[in-house]
């Protein structure tokens, strides 16, 4: 027990999204839960379901299991003035900062690109004071989607006390009521849209995940507009064949897209390994911003779509590289 | 005596210091070759663990990213970050690794920025990441890094991740798990561990090659300095052996 005074801190950065779980109740009671079928294309699910100033999420890890397509469609259809959940944001955050889509960041991890090094032309984003920048860390989100999933307006928990990260965020001390400890809370974190790149599911969004989940299926939960993005559409009987295995239920799910290899040029788990090579193109470009201006513009803008950009950068012979590399099968 | 660089002396120094039978988080690079390393010597039993999922993996090379398929491949369990985190919490983990731009006299580490102005730094890194939520909630926190004295400063810009904060009792205080903290800060010129009632780099080891001035000229605070001081067990011809065939035969780390 505390036998003195306790401070009680709170981080001095701006919350970007609404914590409020009645508010979340409200909207949530009006989601639809109807078990139909929701197959779109990306062009219309981002049209439906994206609006400029959204606070939004991206299911994998940064560039693991990411949804890529939905990325470029946001950067194509100049979605503008949005928030992002940072949660080791990699490359999907190099799409969208060169979109020039973001005005508002919850930052655990972004402009790098772990082992590969940093993102020039997103780091050059947020040096520039042009983004406001509200501190976490990877836990927290993870712990602030939660929070959403389970309903509630905050989590508490024994990290980021006593440092930086604590002061810039916008966080709060409070005492536990049971045994005076002090905790960290975390505001819940309810995104108006999350796009989730999964390996399949069905029509109406039933979906299976296999290796590392990350954080997405409080993200699903927590989120109020989903798209899901899948390498394959299975049937319905495949799921019921298997509950267990449902990861994402459809009740949470607005939109499902057919995208095979899309989480390119990111890596898929058990299907394709990631395209280095042009990953590194794009480290390589992004140091010169005119340069990246013309690139970004090629590769996202003046595609057509997600398969354009594919056939772009090696088509179907560059997938089954990756793929040989994913099952060991490719020597590097 | 072996031949060998900086990065590989401190990778095998890492290793030693992970016994069989604990866990450790580890990300990409240095840490996750001293963990493959020990695991491969005297820590079968080491349970590796990636903060977006991976459990006990069986690498079949090293990882570019915390959560590639690499991190996962025939592990034991490939669950979520909250999970992994909250085993961290619950106090199931003993290890983890971290890096930084700064450190300081009490093991906290700037992985954020340089400058004054957090909404307009003057070089931003890119933040926490799980680096805090690590520190913060595993037992024993190393860092491997070269040293010099801008990056060991006694003026952080921004405390990141958290060592002993203040000193004294202050990371306590603040609210942090009891009994967890900077354990070992692995340089190429020395070892350093911490004074348990200041909480202060203290050095431990010299590693071969240097001595008090170098090590003190090449860190902007004043070390502590234990009472007897030995000279840092160079790597063995087999721990090299390992680390050169077994864990990084593309040299993509110790060729750093």
């Amino acid at each position: 027990m505390m036998n003195k005074a306790v401070e009680l801190k709170q981080g001095q950065n701006q919350l970007f999204s609404d914590p409020d779980a009645d508010k979340a109740r409200e909207f949530f009671r009006n989601k639809s839960r109807a078990m139909v079928n929701k197959v779109t294309t990306v062009d219309d699910a981002v049209k439906r379901l994206v609006k400029d100033g959204d606070y939004i999420a991206i299911g994998g890890f940064g560039a693991n299991r990411i949804p890529t397509a939905v990325l470029h469609e946001i950067c194509r259809q100049g979605k503008k003035n949005l928030a992002f959940a940072g949660h080791t944001a990699t490359h999907d955050m190099q799409i969208l900062v060169g979109g020039e889509c973001i005005d508002r960041l919850d930052i655990a991890y972004v402009i790098g690109l772990e082992a590969r090094g940093l993102s020039p032309n997103a780091r050059r984003a947020v040096e520039s004071g042009k983004i406001k920048l509200t501190e976490w860390t990877n836990a927290t989100l993870s712990w602030r989607l939660k929070a959403a999933a389970m309903g509630l307006s905050y989590l508490p928990a024994r990290n980021i006390m006593g440092t930086d990260t604590f002061r810039y965020s916008a966080a709060k001390e409070i005492l536990c009521p049971f045994t005076g400890q002090k905790f960290a809370a975390f505001p819940a974190l309810y995104p108006d849209f999350a796009a989730i790149h999964v390996h399949e599911c069905d029509v109406y969004g039933n979906a299976h995940v296999f290796g590392s989940t990350v954080s997405d299926q409080d993200l699903a939960k927590a989120s109020k507009r989903v798209v899901i993005t899948t390498e394959r559409i299975i049937s319905n009987d495949e799921i019921r064949r298997q509950p267990t295995t449902t990861f994402i239920p459809f009740w949470c799910v607005d939109a499902v897209v057919e995208v095979p290899y899309g989480s390119y040029p990111g890596n898929m788990p058990y299907e394709y390994f990631s395209d280095e090579e042009h990953i590194r193109q794009w480290l390589k470009i992004e140091r010169d911003p005119e340069e990246f201006r013309k690139f970004f513009k090629n590769q996202i803008l003046d595609t057509k779509n997600f398969y354009e950009y594919l056939e772009l950068n090696g088509g179907i012979a560059r997938m089954l590289k990756l793929r040989a590399i994913e099952h060991l099968t490719h020597n590097r | 005596m072996a031949d060998y660089n900086a990065m590989e002396l401190m990778i095998c120094v890492a290793a030693r210091n992970l016994e069989n039978g604990a866990t450790v988080v580890v990300g990409t690079g240095a840490p996750c070759a001293a963990a493959m390393l020990s695991q491969k010597t005297h820590s079968p039993n080491l349970t590796i663990m990636f903060e977006a999922g991976g459990v006990a993996p069986i690498l079949p090379s090293m990882p570019i990213s915390v959560g590639d398929s690499r991190t996962f491949h025939k592990a034991v369990l490939a669950s979520s970050m909250p999970d992994i985190m909250e085993t961290c919490q619950r106090g199931m983990v003993d290890y983890t690794f971290l890096g930084g731009a700064q450190i300081d006299m009490y093991g906290n580490i700037n992985s954020t920025m340089i400058g004054t102005n957090h909404a307009k730094p003057k070089v931003r890194f890119p933040g926490s990441g799980g680096a805090n939520d690590l520190a913060s909630l595993c037992w024993r926190t190393m860092v491997m890094t070269p040293q010099d004295s801008k990056r060991f400063t006694d003026k952080i810009d921004f405390i990141t991740s958290p060592g002993y904060l203040s000193g004294g009792n202050s990371r306590y205080e603040a609210g942090l798990p009891k009994g967890t903290g900077p354990y070992r800060i692995i340089t190429n010129m020395a070892i350093m561990g911490f004074d348990d009632t200041s909480k202060r780099m203290k050095v431990l080891n010299i590693n071969p090659g240097y001595n008090r001035t170098d090590i003190q000229d090449n860190c902007g605070f004043e070390l502590l300095w234990a009472d007897r001081i030995t000279e840092t067990e160079p790597p063995h011809e087999d721990e090299l052996r390992i680390l050169r065939e077994e864990v990084d035969p593309h040299r993509y780390i110790i060729g750093r």
